[in-house]
């Protein structure tokens, strides 16, 4: 697992470990069942307080994304699909809104943005 | 969630110095760093925590016990590291160790000699020859070679270059893999605490100001820079306090939501240190008491 912390980022330490395991999960580099480190192990591995660490565990846990067993330690928790997906297509809805937006300040028409999603995509014009 | 130490209403006085009614908790299975300026009674309240200065009053119970009632059991628990050199300087480690193991029960040869290894610290040498960097990790490996479940250090990354601070930093965050450890101690390096502690603790002139998590001590204060044209005097009671110059002036919130209400874009604000919060709250205090 690969987790690169920026001390002098704005973002806290705790939200930049929940929003890389986060990414690691829905890029399917973490799978369901696959073990993280302990709180403990992590918090000496990254050099900051355990108390971080803990935070941002207890946060992924409280989404759903991980499961921690007394004793065991955490595990990546099993993912609905459905709802990852609906997740991410949440995403592209927001990119695309600005991207909308964006057109729209330049007068850029509708078929226009069209062929050029079309163009980028890398299929053939219809 | 377990305290390992609580100090309740504790007071000590001495001729131009007192410890006023001090409370506050120590958290099983953290690191709390203790912070103050110089004379503020961090040295103080230490050795009231090692009973070995008398209270006047008050109350200071460790592991859950009686600290007068259980002296031998708890100092049995308990590892201790010093800011000055308290060895004799003519023996060796190897002839100290003679006289420092038999005092513990649950002394651990592998323990101590894991360290001595890792530290590269020379067994037959005296350590009147030794630098103040391995005079420190000398006194850590005595410290814990009884495998003690709290330790406390006064200073002890005070006077060591930054290699010699992140080793004994690496040590503590090795110490802290166990859960049932937990670590005490004072420092006025504050970039240490960034790296390790969970809790921060921060007496002022013999008075606890505040003991409470970092991240939410972080995210709570902010330093507010901007024109002096906004303050008043109704808003700079917001402040813990401010400086003032030719160009603008930089405060302290406790309350960073509070002043991004007050002053939305107006102003920078950031995030601040634990120097800072040390720096304004003192600068605070004298303005109020002056």
């Amino acid at each position: 697992m690969k987790i690169i912390i920026s001390n002098t980022s704005k973002e806290p330490i705790y939200e930049q470990i929940i929003k890389q395991i986060k990414e690691l999960v829905l890029k399917g580099e973490l799978q369901e069942g696959d073990s993280l480190p302990s709180i403990r192990q992590l918090a000496k591995d990254l050099q900051i307080s355990v108390i971080t660490t803990k935070r941002a565990y207890e946060e992924l846990e409280k989404d759903g994304f991980i499961v921690s067993v007394v004793g065991k330690g955490s595990f990546i928790a099993s993912q609905n699909k459905e709802l990852l997906k609906e997740r991410r297509l949440k995403i592209i809805e927001e990119k695309l809104i600005e991207i909308i937006e964006e057109s729209k300040i330049i007068d850029l028409s509708k078929d226009e943005l069209i062929e050029m999603v079309l163009i980028l995509y890398g299929d053939d014009v219809i | 969630m377990t305290n390992v130490v609580e100090f309740k209403r504790v007071t000590k006085s001495f001729k131009n110095f007192s410890l006023k009614d001090v409370s506050f908790s120590i958290k099983k299975g953290y690191v709390t760093g203790f912070i103050g300026a110089n004379g503020a009674g961090k040295s103080t309240t230490i050795k009231l925590l090692m009973n070995l200065l008398r209270k006047e009053s008050g109350e200071i119970t460790i592991f859950g016990l009686d600290q007068d009632k259980h002296n031998q059991a708890i100092k049995e628990r308990i590892g201790f590291v010093y800011d000055e050199n308290c060895f004799y300087e003519t023996l060796s480690i190897r002839e100290l160790r003679k006289i420092i193991a038999p005092m513990y029960q649950n002394w651990n040869d592998d323990i101590f000699y894991k360290y001595i290894d890792q530290f590269q610290l020379p067994e037959k040498q005296v350590i009147k020859s030794f630098s103040k960097g391995m005079k420190m990790k000398m006194a850590i490996s005595f410290a814990i070679s009884h495998d003690p479940e709290f330790i406390i250090m006064d200073e002890p990354t005070s006077g060591l270059d930054p290699v010699f601070r992140r080793e004994i930093l690496e040590l503590l965050h090795d110490i802290m893999l166990d859960e049932q450890k937990t670590i005490f101690f004072s420092t006025h390096i504050t970039t240490d605490l960034d790296r390790i502690a969970d809790y921060i603790t921060y007496i002022h002139g013999g008075r606890i100001l505040f003991s409470k998590e970092r991240d939410e001590l972080l995210s709570e204060y902010g330093i507010v820079k901007g024109s002096t044209d906004l303050l008043d005097s109704d808003i700079e009671k917001e402040f813990v306090s401010i400086r003032k110059t030719n160009v603008g002036f930089e405060a302290l919130t406790s309350d960073v939501k509070k002043s991004k209400e007050i002053f939305g874009h107006e102003v920078l604000i950031e995030k601040p240190t634990l120097d800072d919060i040390m720096y304004y709250t003192n600068k605070g205090e004298l303005t109020c008491t002056h």
